[in-house]
């Protein structure tokens, strides 16, 4: 990854008095895909909104190849952005739809003279586009007749034949069913690697993010939480929320005796942390399918099952060590009232700094109901964007 | 930058300043103002008098508006069970007679309803008035029709119609066929899918539709010019009298004007009480 | 026992369009009459038509029936749009108030409208006077009229302020049911904001804007009590001079310029349809 193309410095965005962005320090590489993931209001959509130019940050700057930007609207800027819903034109065919940008005069950089797309090339490139898209003989379908999938191509199509720099995406998948969505994942990273441009995507759903991204931006209530690689991202959480966010913790109290030492449930684990204060209260974070059950006089702790969920590929297994529940994700079966052990490994430990996070999450004792908080449609975010938007 | 839009709005609001609001200040200021100018009640007061009419005005508005509602309703509710495609046509068969002035309209039922009229010369081709005559004793040539309230009624009716069917039409056109579906699945008959779902739900429907007829009727001048005759003043005709009539006095006119104008506010109030989609139902 | 219901229904409707169409019959049938009965049936003629043609009073307030209502209509189309998109881009504490004031033509009688810029006009030009003569005393140069009337300028007026209202009040829905993001897109694509307008948000909002003019153009037509007030001495709608002919006696000329004016609005109204029929079908035929 060489160049920086886009710099958001000091970025801060508030609607109506509400700070929606506080202080957002990123760059984006060129040919990158880079994924801005977290809940609903968490500013990503705003984030992607001031780089495509329908919004003007509060105060900060946003910086092109270096060029100042905050200004410029945004049919002049060297981005295009795929919609949620797609925005498509209901009124033009597929065609007309993907040639749109391609039929706005454009200002030559030598003076006031407006150049146009001769027809020919217009024609070449859409067709070419919808090649790409796999939507080639698709060119006079009206769009009410197409399927979301299609429409999703089209909408990529439309962006991409203008050749921007960048391309920005809005929860481009949401509106998909799962297998459609599985199918569009790896067709926007073929696309994405084929044209070597950035991607800037943004979206809730942290799987969607894990697979596709090369940088992955967890946001929450306007702030960076952590960047890094997926595997970085999962594998060392920053604090309780991305712990939370990027698949399934538990996370409870501990304090930090020494380097790789580590106390909880009164008993000393080692692991392969260092670098904090002597007696440090910490999270302890540990991934439920990192937990090896054994039985209960092997363990290092022991405690009683109080549920079995069968989840396909494994078991989710709620055991209850000392009133405190964990999630362990197994592959054998143990029933519910069963007392069992655990082994923890240090390499299953990973040591997390307090944050205003902590407390918050990685609790299994309501199981249920956290589930069910996963997923679902971005609509808060939106309304929340629409009402500072007009009102 | 989406605020420096609604300046698009600024030519048209100054527009609603100068000729909707300057003129309703002015009917106000004259409401208010003698002849000999100055501040006074008098125009008011004067209106007393008027009492009858203002009577006569009321009833014959409301009942026009009851008949509007009793044969508007069912016929919206009819057209909007049709197929799209009747539905289509009735919508615009429904619109269409206002497409021919409505004064023309009304003058075409003085010809039906004259004394020497189509429908009389129709009853007593087929012996009706002569059967009336033997059966009451009376001594009929013809049945008094024009120039009666009656006729007044009918015109309304008649003129305002589409005002009652085109709103009522256009609510239950829009509801959610699920909603039906749902109340029937929970047990309720057609009766009852009617009277709990439908009725409440295109109320705001009904309610712009009975100010829609309401508000012409009471104020109508031309209708009761036509086809009641010199003695079936309105409050119309009142109003009328007193700026191009021979009774020349626009205070007094002013002033009733402004009474006719609390109206419809109370009836505007009335509305937005009931149904908020009032915005909606007036839409065609 | 359904089928039964709906034959019933039919029959109401079929009555309640005899209701509103009856009146009209008459009105043509009575058109060929050769007498001027307007209730004797006398045979057939085409003498009242000719007779229009020639009739200088019918055929000016003909003419000035069309004129205003078509110019008001495109005005107030024009007019309306642009309001709608100002309304519609507006906070919703300005929109609210402005939106109760842009109601009162629509809901407030008929007459109270009329009378009211009657007093408005009249105020006017009482005003004007004044200032004219004082501005022709002061110099020479330029003379300005000192008397102005009622006439087609402040019926145009009012028939385009009882207009406006329809208009917005069919496009503004159309606004907000667009998809938001479409300007955005087409912004995204290279347009201008004005390009944006003309090439996405236009197409979307179309049908409203027809029907905005449509309506429009209905209640001018349709109108009466409004152009009786404002049109002065010199003007005449259709409406005002049969409403100054009930007092004497009512030519059956009237009768033949309303079977053309409602052969005309038929005819076109069913052009309209054939042809939307037809290219329902080309589209239905193409899915295929």
């Amino acid at each position: 990854m060489s160049k920086k193309l886009i710099r958001l410095a000091d970025c801060c965005m508030a609607f109506d008095g509400e700070l929606v962005l506080d202080h957002i320090n990123l760059y984006f590489n060129d040919s990158e895909f880079l994924t801005l993931l977290g809940p609903s209001g968490c500013g990503k959509t705003t984030t992607l909104r001031i780089i495509g130019g329908f919004l003007t940050p509060t105060s900060g700057e946003v910086l092109f190849d270096g060029a100042r930007i905050n200004d410029i609207p945004p049919n002049l800027r060297q981005v295009n952005t795929v919609f949620q819903r797609y925005a498509l034109f209901p009124h033009l065919n597929v065609f007309e739809n993907v040639a749109f940008g391609l039929r706005i005069p454009k200002t030559a950089d030598d003076g006031r003279k407006k150049v146009r797309v001769p027809e020919e090339e217009i024609r070449s490139r859409v067709l070419e586009m919808l090649e790409v898209v796999s939507l080639k003989g698709f060119e006079r379908r009206r769009i009410n007749e197409l399927s979301g999938g299609q429409q999703q191509r089209v909408a990529i199509a439309r962006a991409l034949v203008n050749r921007p720099k960048v391309l920005l995406l809005d929860e481009p998948l949401g509106a998909l069913d799962l297998r459609l969505r599985k199918d569009m994942q790896s067709e926007l990273k073929r696309i994405q690697q084929q044209l070597g441009i950035t991607f800037i995507y943004v979206t809730h759903d942290q799987e969607e993010a894990l697979a596709m991204s090369d940088t992955i931006v967890v946001m929450d209530q306007g702030r960076i939480q952590q960047i890094g690689t997926p595997e970085d991202i999962y594998n060392e959480p920053k604090n309780a929320f991305v712990a939370d966010f990027i698949g399934e913790s538990n996370i409870l109290d501990g304090v930090m005796h020494e380097d790789y030492v580590v106390e909880f449930f009164n008993r000393k684990f080692k692991c392969l942390d260092k670098g904090f204060a002597p007696m440090e209260s910490v999270d302890v974070v540990i991934r439920p399918e990192d937990i090896d059950i054994v039985p209960q006089e092997k363990g290092q702790l022991r405690g009683t099952v109080t549920s079995v969920t069968f989840k396909g590929v494994h078991y989710d297994t709620i055991v209850d060590f000392k009133g405190f529940k964990w999630l362990i994700q197994t592959t054998d079966y143990h029933p519910e009232g069963e007392t069992i052990g655990i082994v923890l490994n240090p390499d299953d430990i990973h040591i997390m700094r307090k944050s205003e996070y902590s407390g918050m999450f990685g609790d299994y004792s309501s199981y249920s109901e956290e589930y069910e908080e996963i997923g679902g449609f971005d609509g808060a975010e939106e309304a929340a964007r629409e009402a500072g938007h007009e009102e | 930058m989406r605020n420096k839009r609604a300046l698009f709005a600024v030519p048209y609001v100054g527009w609603m300043a100068l000729f909707v609001l300057a003129p309703i200040v002015m009917v106000v200021i004259y409401a208010f103002s003698a002849a000999s100018g100055g501040f006074t009640l008098d125009n008011f007061a004067r209106m007393g008098t008027y009492a009858v009419v203002f009577a006569r005005s009321f009833k014959l508005a409301l009942i026009a508006t009851a008949v509007c509602l009793l044969v508007g309703y069912p016929v919206a509710y009819m057209i909007s069970r049709e197929g799209p495609r009747f539905q289509r046509i009735a919508m615009m068969l429904v619109m269409l007679p206002m497409w021919m002035n409505f004064l023309l309209r009304t003058y075409s039922w003085m010809s039906i309803l004259e004394n020497t009229g189509l429908l009389n010369r129709f009853f007593s081709a087929v012996g009706l008035i002569g059967l009336v005559n033997r059966l009451c004793g009376t001594d009929l040539a013809y049945f008094p029709m024009i120039n009666t309230q009656g006729a007044v009624v009918l015109g309304m009716v008649y003129n305002y119609l589409p005002f009652m069917i085109l709103p009522i039409y256009s609510v239950i056109e829009k509801l959610d066929g699920s909603l039906l579906e749902a109340a029937r699945d929970l047990g309720a008959n057609s009766a009852r899918v009617f009277l709990r779902v439908i009725l409440p739900l295109s109320l705001p429907g009904v309610l712009s539709g009975v100010t829609m007829v309401f508000v012409p009727s009471v104020s109508t001048f031309a209708i009761s010019k036509l086809l009641g005759g010199s003695n079936e003043l309105l409050l119309g005709d009142l109003i009328e009298q007193q700026f191009l009539g021979t009774a020349y006095n626009p205070y007094l006119g002013s002033a009733i004007a402004l009474v006719m104008m609390v109206i419809v506010v109370v009836c505007m109030a009335v509305m937005n009480r009931f149904g908020e989609g009032e915005e909606q139902a007036v839409m065609l | 026992m359904k089928r039964h219901g709906r034959t019933l229904n039919r029959l109401l409707m079929a009555l309640v369009f005899l209701f509103l169409y009856a009146p009209i019959f008459v009105l043509i049938v009575f058109s060929f009459n050769d007498s001027s009965s307007r209730t004797v049936w006398q045979g057939f003629t085409l003498r009242w038509y000719v007779e229009l043609v020639q009739d200088r009073q019918i055929m000016s307030a003909l003419s000035a029936t069309l004129l205003v209502s078509l110019l008001s209509t495109v005005i107030a189309t024009a007019a309306g749009t642009m309001a709608a998109v100002g309304f519609f881009s507006m906070k919703k504490r300005w929109r609210r108030p402005l939106l109760t004031v842009n109601s009162i033509p629509m809901t407030n009688a008929d007459i109270v409208t009329g009378v009211s810029l009657c007093l408005l006009f009249v105020a006017f030009f009482a005003g004007w006077e004044t200032f004219a003569q004082s501005v022709n005393a002061a110099q020479g140069l330029i003379r300005l009229p000192t008397r102005l009337h009622m006439g087609f300028g402040t019926l145009l007026i009012a028939h385009i302020t009882f207009n406006i209202p329809y208009v917005i009040l069919n496009v503004l829905p159309k606004l907000r049911q667009m998809d938001k993001n479409l300007v955005d897109a087409a912004q995204d694509l290279g347009c201008t904001w004005m390009q944006a307008f003309w090439k996405v948000v236009l197409p979307e909002i179309k049908p409203g804007i027809v029907s905005g003019a449509l309506i429009a153009f209905t209640m001018s037509v349709d109108d009466f009590v409004i152009s009786y007030f404002t049109a002065g001495s010199a003007t005449s709608t259709l409406a005002m001079v049969v409403y100054g002919m009930t007092k004497r006696r009512i030519s059956p000329k009237i009768n033949a310029i309303s079977s053309l004016l409602f052969g005309t609005v038929l005819a076109l109204l069913v052009i309209v349809n054939v042809r939307e029929a037809r290219q329902e079908k080309q589209m239905a035929q193409r899915r295929l």
